[in-house]
């Protein structure tokens, strides 16, 4: 006999929900109490010295401006996709939709590189073109204009996919009722679906807004150079030039970040509670609104953006990787491997950098698989207000700018209670980091997954006498296994790009391959970086390959781009 | 083998009572169907005796052990019941095939090979699906699946067979035969069963008694005969079967009753001194042209072989009744009450 309904699954719900809730939240909460500190005694002096600086407001009100405007950029781009390959007869759909989501897959600090390659005077494709604009000239990209553009362009995957999930869930009916009332083409659209989808729209937005305040890869490649600071490269200057020292300082503006990405954040949520309302009805068979003739030109149009953004800033890269030095026209005479055999087999730091994202990367992917099959299937299965809590709170980590993480993540291990050690300047505390960090990215498919498992097939296993951990090993964990190396895959591909936590976590002997490129970059050894990045590219297609080719056999709701 | 009794069981779900005080004793090896509209409790019920949910009040027991205990918080885990569980969806496990999904209970029981082996093909032979052993269960038919989580349950030799709503997925015609296959399964095994469904026919055709339920309370637990025929209320009454329930207008206590303005010979359990309504099934009335009660035919509805009528009498009250002769709507016609069954509103 034993207490309560299932007493051994409430205990290992409540270990693990405990272990995940220090690894997630606790950053976060450390970091809140240190922006209200004024040395070491609660007050607000400090958080008011630093606000009023002139440095900060000037990177705010950079921030704000180049975030808001590249999520115009990412809005009109995003949308029209969206529209049009949710409601009408293209076709080639899935192939549009996998390269639409490669942009968001490929990490700032590569599309910045890439694109760097592609403008600008020393452009190596440019020069082998013979179009390459006089030496002297100014790059055009590192201006605010170049920031706005590539975090356009960046983030435009975010409001595509939550434009094209809230399109899916109009009912057929809906649109077909308008047609049979006399309702044609564009009408339809702007009196019944536009309306409906507004609340997705508005979501998608305010969480693209949030991504791209976070983002530090592009503003850092671009921004820097031009003197041009936004509040994630604020931070990570006075990091990097002055050290551990002025950590109180830089809380204060990882706070004022995270602020404004929280009101981004509850923004989002509000949108998205206003999607699910009133819509009943079929939703089996998606829209197919016939283009009539129009229907080729506008394939011709899409594909030509995707070109434009994706194909051509990687020939850049390509072009740049194979030239003996940077600026030197691609001719047959001047193409050479040598950069590539530099960085992937000579250079040490990046050899050490290939083992420690790899390392990282699939360190993270087994740990938070091994956290969140349980986490999600006894939380499916004894939901109570604290999980329901932790639930909401999950996504903070992620969403959250990666600076605000890193800060947190410094002032909680500097100092490890109770000892004099500290974790600061270990691979172990970029590996913490990545764990707040991921935690959503392989929760999200399990739970999606778990939602779609009769809760009977744990049961009818309980029936017949099997216990806890047999139920787990036999049951559940085959049958989200799917599920789980998706979200494994997908923690993969992106701990292994990351940059901005590990920039401002990394030191000596702890590079990640996103701080790689980003010192080779910054070092002048253009055409190394471009060779690096481009080896990155390609692991991530062919990840991205990989996940797309089992993708019928995950349960819906797991691939995050088959919504 | 067990009997499995209830005493004071009840269990809320936020707040609102599914189970109320459900004191009831269901012997070893009875087929009992646990039968209800949508809502009433009887899943609720079933799942407390399964040990899938704690009962908020009250004991359970089964084969004389305590299962649940409200008042003192216990419950032996359904890991540790050792009950058979049949699923409205089967829940059988997509990624193991038929034979590994019969003989995973033995597995976890730590039966030697062998007899692991013995078991389970003998439980696939008793449910006919010995040639389907090594399929997996997505390449099976709906009855074919029902039968593996038959043989699921009946491997381990469980104390106690659960059935919830097991031919609920199932075509008419398929029905049929399963209510063979698990009447034929109860008689081999001798095993008490609890069978929950919402259809009448069903649990008529099966179970040595029915548990009739409502709003989370046993209203009446009978054989099915006595439902129909001595019904306890006017639930059950109109329930179980045809009929329509009316007032007694007047009851002398020796069998005669005034019902409808006619003198009838009523029929009521021995203890009832005291009856208050009758219910009239098709069989209690005959049509005659001398009839004590005129009623106008509403609405006829050919059943094969016979006509359904439905008559409204000139006081407005609809009953039903049979015939094998064709009547017109709007039809006058005579009615004579004949020994119908009386209770006591509840």
């Amino acid at each position: 006999m034993q207490k309560g309904g299932s007493r051994s699954e409430h205990r290992l719900l409540s270990v693990v929900l405990l272990i995940a809730t220090f690894v997630t939240l606790a950053p976060v909460m450390r970091l809140f109490v240190e922006g209200l500190t004024d040395r070491t005694r609660p007050g607000l002096g400090l958080a008011a010295d630093v606000l009023s600086q002139p440095a900060t407001l000037d990177a705010l009100r950079n921030s704000l401006v180049t975030a808001g405007l590249g999520t115009v950029i990412s809005v009109v781009l995003g949308s029209a996709f969206a529209f049009i390959v949710a409601l009408t007869d293209l076709r080639a759909k899935a192939a549009l939709v996998f390269c639409l989501m490669i942009p968001m897959m490929i990490p700032p600090q590569i599309t910045a590189l890439s694109w760097i390659q592609l403008m600008g005077p020393s452009s190596v494709l440019l020069k082998t073109l013979g179009i390459a604009p006089p030496l002297g000239s100014a790059q055009p990209l590192y201006s605010p204009g170049g920031i706005v553009l590539l975090l356009g362009i960046q983030h435009m995957s975010i409001v595509f996919l939550t434009l094209r999930a809230g399109l899916r869930a109009i009912p057929q009916e809906v649109v077909e009722a308008a047609r049979i009332s006399g309702a044609r083409g564009l009408r339809t659209w702007w009196q019944v679906v536009m309306p409906l989808t507004l609340p997705s729209l508005a979501a998608g937005s305010a969480i693209t807004f949030v991504t791209a305040l976070g983002n530090f890869g592009i503003p850092a490649m671009l921004g820097i150079p031009a003197g041009y600071s936004t509040l994630p490269t604020l931070v990570y200057q006075k990091l990097a030039g002055m050290g551990t020292g002025v950590l109180a300082e830089v809380s204060v503006l990882a706070m004022l970040i995270g602020t404004v990405a929280i009101a981004g954040i509850l923004a989002q949520r509000f949108f998205q509670t206003r999607q699910r309302v009133h819509l009943v009805g079929s939703t089996s068979r998606p829209l197919a609104i016939p283009l009539g003739r129009a229907r080729l030109p506008v394939e011709i149009a899409l594909w030509a953006v995707v070109a434009a953004i994706l194909v051509l800033p990687m020939f850049g890269l390509v072009a740049t990787s194979l030239v003996p030095a940077y600026g030197v026209p691609l001719r047959l005479d001047t193409i050479t491997l040598q950069s590539w055999a530099e960085v992937l087999f000579s250079q040490p730091v990046t050899r050490r950098a290939f083992a420690n994202s790899l390392c990282l990367a699939l360190g993270v992917a087994l740990v938070l698989m091994a956290m969140c099959l349980p986490l999600a299937w006894l939380m499916s299965r004894n939901p109570t207000r604290l999980t329901r809590l932790f639930d909401s709170l999950l996504d903070l980590p992620y969403a959250l700018p990666g600076v605000v993480l890193a800060i947190a993540m410094i002032l909680l291990l500097i100092d490890l209670p109770l000892t004099d050690a500290t974790l600061y300047g270990t691979v172990w505390i970029i590996f913490l980091a990545y764990l707040a960090r991921f935690f959503e990215v392989m929760f999200r498919p399990v739970q999606a997954s778990l939602k779609q498992l009769d809760p009977a097939m744990a049961e009818a296993a309980q029936s017949v006498g099997a216990g806890l951990s047999r139920r787990m090993r036999d049951v559940v964990l085959p049958l989200t296994a799917p599920a789980a190396a998706a979200g494994a895959i997908l923690v993969f591909l992106t701990a292994f790009n990351e940059l901005t936590v590990s920039a401002l976590l990394w030191s000596s002997g702890t590079e990640t391959l996103g701080v790689v490129i980003f010192n080779l970059e910054d070092s002048g050894e253009t055409a190394m970086a471009s060779a690096l990045a481009m080896t990155i590219v390609l692991v991530v297609m062919v990840l991205m390959g990989l996940i797309q080719l089992f993708s019928r056999r995950f349960p819906k709701g797991v691939v995050p781009w088959q919504t | 083998m067990a009997d499995i009794d209830l005493s004071s069981v009840g269990k809320d779900f936020a707040g609102t009572p599914a189970l109320q005080d459900i004191t009831t004793r269901f012997d070893d090896g009875e087929f009992i169907a646990l039968l209800g509209p949508s809502g009433c409790g009887k899943t609720t019920l079933l799942r407390l005796l399964a040990g899938f949910e704690m009962p908020d009040r009250g004991r359970i027991a089964i084969g004389g052990c305590d299962m649940a205990d409200a008042g003192r918080g216990a419950m032996v885990p359904p890991e540790d019941r050792n009950i058979g569980f049949v699923f409205q969806s089967y829940a059988l496990w997509p990624h193991m095939s038929v034979r590994r999904n019969v003989s995973y209970p033995l597995e976890i029981r730590r039966l030697s090979r062998d007899a692991i082996a013995t078991r389970t093909e003998a439980a696939l032979q008793a449910t006919g699906l010995g040639d389907y052993a090594d399929r997996m269960p997505s390449d099976l038919s709906g009855g074919q699946r029902q039968r593996v989580a038959l043989a699921r349950c009946l491997v381990s030799d469980p104390q106690a067979v659960l059935l919830d709503e097991p031919l609920a997925n199932l075509d008419v015609a398929l029905r049929a035969s399963m209510q063979a296959v698990f009447t034929d399964f109860h008689r081999r095994t001798g095993a008490t069963m609890v069978y929950v469904t919402h259809d009448q026919s069903e649990a008529m055709a099966m179970a040595d008694r029915i548990a009739v339920m409502d709003r989370g309370r046993i209203r009446q637990l009978d054989t099915p005969q006595n439902l129909y025929e001595r019904p306890a209320s006017r639930f059950v009454a109109e329930f179980v079967g045809r009929g329509t329930v009316v007032p007694v207008q007047a009851h002398d206590g020796a069998g005669r009753a005034r019902i409808l303005g006619a003198e009838v010979a009523v029929n009521a359990a021995p203890q009832s001194r005291f009856v208050d309504h009758v219910c009239l099934r098709p069989e209690n009335l005959a049509i005659s042209e001398t009839g004590d009660l005129r009623a106008k035919v509403a609405r006829v509805t050919y059943l094969g072989g016979k006509y359904l009528l439905e008559t409204v009498l000139d006081c407005g009250t609809r009953l039903v009744t049979e015939t094998r002769a064709r009547f017109d709507t709007g039809a006058q016609l005579g009615l004579t009450i004949n020994a119908p069954w009386a209770f006591a509103e509840d």
